[in-house]
């Protein structure tokens, strides 16, 4: 199975054309074949906080809007999802990869990671995590369930998910 | 001039238009000068007026204002580079720099100091960037709405508050409202 069509092409069957991106290793594959669909706007932010106020944008312009980030990014987007996605009732499907778990060959990606799930729960925030490659067949049914709830809604994806660190 | 005053005279400019307006004293200056359907009142998360405007502009097709503030575009400078190489003409962002941090005790920026943010801009690669003074704001924005360039103006202002009540409209209200504006 390739993830990252499959993640892709799960995006566009759920009608999301607006992608906002800050990179990570491992999540280059996926940035890629966003990049390429016809079918969705790839438009890489500077900041993550930045990229969530695009997608705000965006779905009061009538897009639905997914965001592509690195789990680091939650110490940066706190007061963003509780004050602008969470307050104003926004849909916000965030596929982060989870970095310093398994397979994490840099010690310092640990210290935000034992924080990640913790720090998630404590925003109410509703967080799925892929770690095998057959986990991603539940992403069709997250993406439903997001704009079902208008939430922010949590996919921690780790190195064993995306093959390992460096070998994708 | 200061803020509130400028609010007042461009409330006629941008009435009929989608705003996204900054934080703090700019929202509820806007909302007790000229609350309108079209206007987006960000209640929280000082920056990224530039960015939901931005996004809602790249969404859609009618025209769309952010009302930003120095302090807040310099908590938020990445915005620029992303503005500047995504253009879309339908968009205005409207910096009303009066040096100073307006919502918190007018603490001076640094775009009040060395910091020029229409430079900053012109080196993002935004190419329509006009500092103007106060006074003059009212026809350079009806000309940024008005054509099909994405805009950037610095308005040059005198710092200073008036007294206006908080917005108590619930953020679900102000958003459901708005995007029934925009869909119209």
């Amino acid at each position: 199975m390739n993830i990252h069509r499959k993640i892709a092409d799960d995006l566009v069957a759920n009608d999301v054309s607006f992608v906002t991106t800050v990179p990570c290793k491992q999540l280059a594959g996926v940035i890629d074949e966003i990049e390429q669909r016809d079918d969705i706007f790839h438009i890489p932010a500077n900041k993550e906080d930045e990229g969530m106020g695009l997608c705000a944008g965006a779905f009061m312009g009538g897009k639905r809007p997914a965001i592509i980030m690195q789990n680091t990014a939650i110490g940066v987007t706190i007061n963003t999802l509780a004050t602008l996605t969470q307050f104003y009732r926004m849909p916000l499907p965030m596929i982060i990869s989870y970095r310093g778990e398994l397979r994490e060959p840099v010690a310092c990606q640990v210290e935000m990671a034992v924080h990640t799930k913790a720090l998630l729960a404590q925003m109410n925030i509703p967080t799925y995590h892929f770690h095998w490659q057959k986990d991603v067949e539940e992403f069709d049914n997250i993406l439903k369930y997001t704009f079902m709830c208008n939430k922010p809604v949590a996919i921690l994806t780790d190195a064993n998910f995306w093959g390992g660190y460096g070998e994708q | 001039m200061i803020r509130s005053e400028i609010l007042r005279e461009i409330a006629p400019i941008i009435r009929d238009h989608l705003v996204v307006c900054n934080i703090g004293l700019p929202s509820q200056e806007l909302h007790m000068i000229d609350d309108q359907p079209t206007n987006f009142y960000m209640l929280g998360t000082m920056g990224l007026s530039s960015s939901i405007g931005f996004g809602l502009a790249l969404a859609q097709d009618k025209p769309v204002i952010s009302i930003d503030g120095d302090g807040s575009v310099l908590t938020n400078l990445g915005t620029l580079p992303t503005i500047a190489n995504n253009a879309t003409g339908n968009y205005t962002l409207l910096i009303i720099d009066n040096g100073s941090y307006g919502s918190t005790g007018d603490q001076p920026t640094y775009a009040g100091r060395k910091t020029s943010l229409a430079a900053v801009a012109r080196a993002c690669g935004c190419d329509n960037v006009f500092e103007v003074q106060a006074k003059d704001l009212g026809p350079v924005l009806q000309e940024a709405i008005d054509n099909n360039e994405m805009t950037i103006l610095v308005c040059k202002c005198d710092s200073g508050n008036i007294k206006v009540p908080v917005i108590t409209m619930d953020p679900v209200v102000i958003r459901h409202r708005f995007m029934e504006a925009v869909a119209k």
